[in-house]
């Protein structure tokens, strides 16, 4: 149950709410790093870079991969708006390993046709995938 | 009077008709379902999106931002979301008309058509069309609004397009669909409800303001595409559902009236023939 150093958080997609419960610490990548966020944090918006998504309840630990969105902060609410996320569960392991080759191979060619910053975000995603599988 | 046969063939016509209506009727019942569904669940998504970004701007303030003033140009453009079939009733032309009828100049208007209904009367009517992106229609994901949302943006970016709106059909129930017209960019700014911008009032950005606007607003007229498309399958069904159910029960009362003439019809041939038979043997006798 949500004791007082709980606040709430709800996960939105564009499809579904993902998640909506309580939380003492959520963590997950951002444009600037990572972060880890306790209740009563200042009012701030995040942007969302591929990562892993930790959310702390009491008694649990939930992990999800996290790929795109923004995050708002909001003194004891927090509101992921979250354009791609998925739970391990979700996660084809084989795709994500290939799209990580695919991208790798893409960004070690070099070529002055590939848009170079379009496969390092599709490499990011990839490991993030596997690494929340492990 | 109509011969017998006449009335049984035009009876028999209407009543396939009308078990096509039905029929059809059933599949957009189930399929509205679906589709409306889908538009309740994404809705959490839109109302938190538009909340955040008319909070946002109002704590930014005057910003010298591309998406928030227009470029120096008298283009617009308008992403209209029809569907690719017909018989929905005043569904897609309402839609249409909203185009037509409204403050847009012909020759200034480039079209981003979702759904062909739309996009072939709007192109026989002179307009320009700049994309075509009909298949996204029939089960709009999120990533297609994305690629749609990645053109128009680039055209505005380019100069090519000063204000971009989106004409749609808003779902509020199974019964009630509203044609919108809603203005994409550039973002209105200012009228922000007094309770959000409350306890937003000092909201940080983690990065530059600027950029943080770059990143979000695409997001945000992303958001608002896919919403549009998603109650827009919602009210075409239910459209659909509504045009066949008034079909359906039209066709009824027309058999009911063709059954009518078919049996005076009858009662008035045997009659005839009673009459015939009985003159025929009085002649004899």
């Amino acid at each position: 149950m949500a004791d007082e150093r709980d606040f709430e958080l709800s996960i939105i997609t564009p499809d579904r709410v993902f998640y909506r419960g309580y939380a003492h610490m959520v963590e997950f990548n951002t444009s600037e790093g990572e972060v880890g966020i306790y209740k009563n944090h200042i009012p701030m918006t995040f942007l969302i870079k591929p990562g892993i998504l930790t959310i702390h309840e009491s008694e649990e630990v939930k992990e999800a991969a996290l790929h795109a969105g923004f995050v708002e902060v909001l003194g004891d609410r927090i509101t992921i708006m979250a354009e791609i996320i998925e739970w391990p569960a979700e996660i084809d392991e084989q795709r994500a390993q290939a799209a990580m080759d695919r991208a790798k191979e893409r960004i070690e060619q070099k070529d002055s046709a590939t848009d170079i910053a379009r496969a390092e975000t599709a490499l990011a995603r990839a490991v993030a995938r596997i690494e929340v599988l492990k | 009077m109509a011969s017998m046969r006449s009335i049984k063939r035009r009876k028999e016509s209407v009543q396939s008709t009308q078990q096509i209506t039905k029929a059809m009727k059933l599949v957009s019942t189930v399929k509205l379902q679906r589709s409306k569904t889908r538009a309740e669940q994404s809705k959490d998504y839109f109302t938190c999106m538009y909340a955040t970004v008319k909070s946002m701007l109002a704590k930014v303030g005057e910003v010298n931002h591309p998406y928030l003033k227009a470029p120096d140009t008298s283009k617009k453009g308008v992403i209209v979301i029809t569907s690719n079939r017909g018989l929905a009733g005043g569904y897609n032309s309402n839609v249409i008309k909203l185009v037509t009828n409204g403050d847009f100049v012909k020759e200034d208007l480039k079209v981003y058509a979702i759904g062909k209904k739309g996009k072939d009367a709007l192109s026989k009517k002179g307009y320009e069309i700049a994309g075509d992106y009909s298949d996204f229609i029939e089960d709009p994901v999120y990533v297609e609004a994305m690629q749609i949302c990645e053109q128009v943006l680039k055209a505005y970016a380019d100069g090519e397009i000063g204000e971009i709106y989106l004409a749609y059909t808003a779902f509020k129930n199974t019964v009630s669909h509203v044609p919108t017209l809603l203005k994409l960019l550039p973002v209105e700014q200012g009228e922000a409800d007094g309770e959000v911008s409350d306890t937003n009032a000092m909201m940080n950005f983690e990065m530059d303001e600027a950029e943080a606007l770059d990143m979000i607003i695409p997001k945000y007229v992303t958001s608002l595409i896919y919403g549009g498309m998603v109650e827009a399958v919602a009210s075409e069904n239910g459209a659909r559902m509504q045009a066949m159910d008034s079909a359906t029960s039209n066709a009824e009362e027309m058999i009911d009236k063709l059954s009518l003439q078919y049996n005076r019809a009858r009662q008035g041939s045997i009659t005839q023939e009673l009459t015939e038979i009985i003159a025929g043997a009085q002649a004899i006798s």
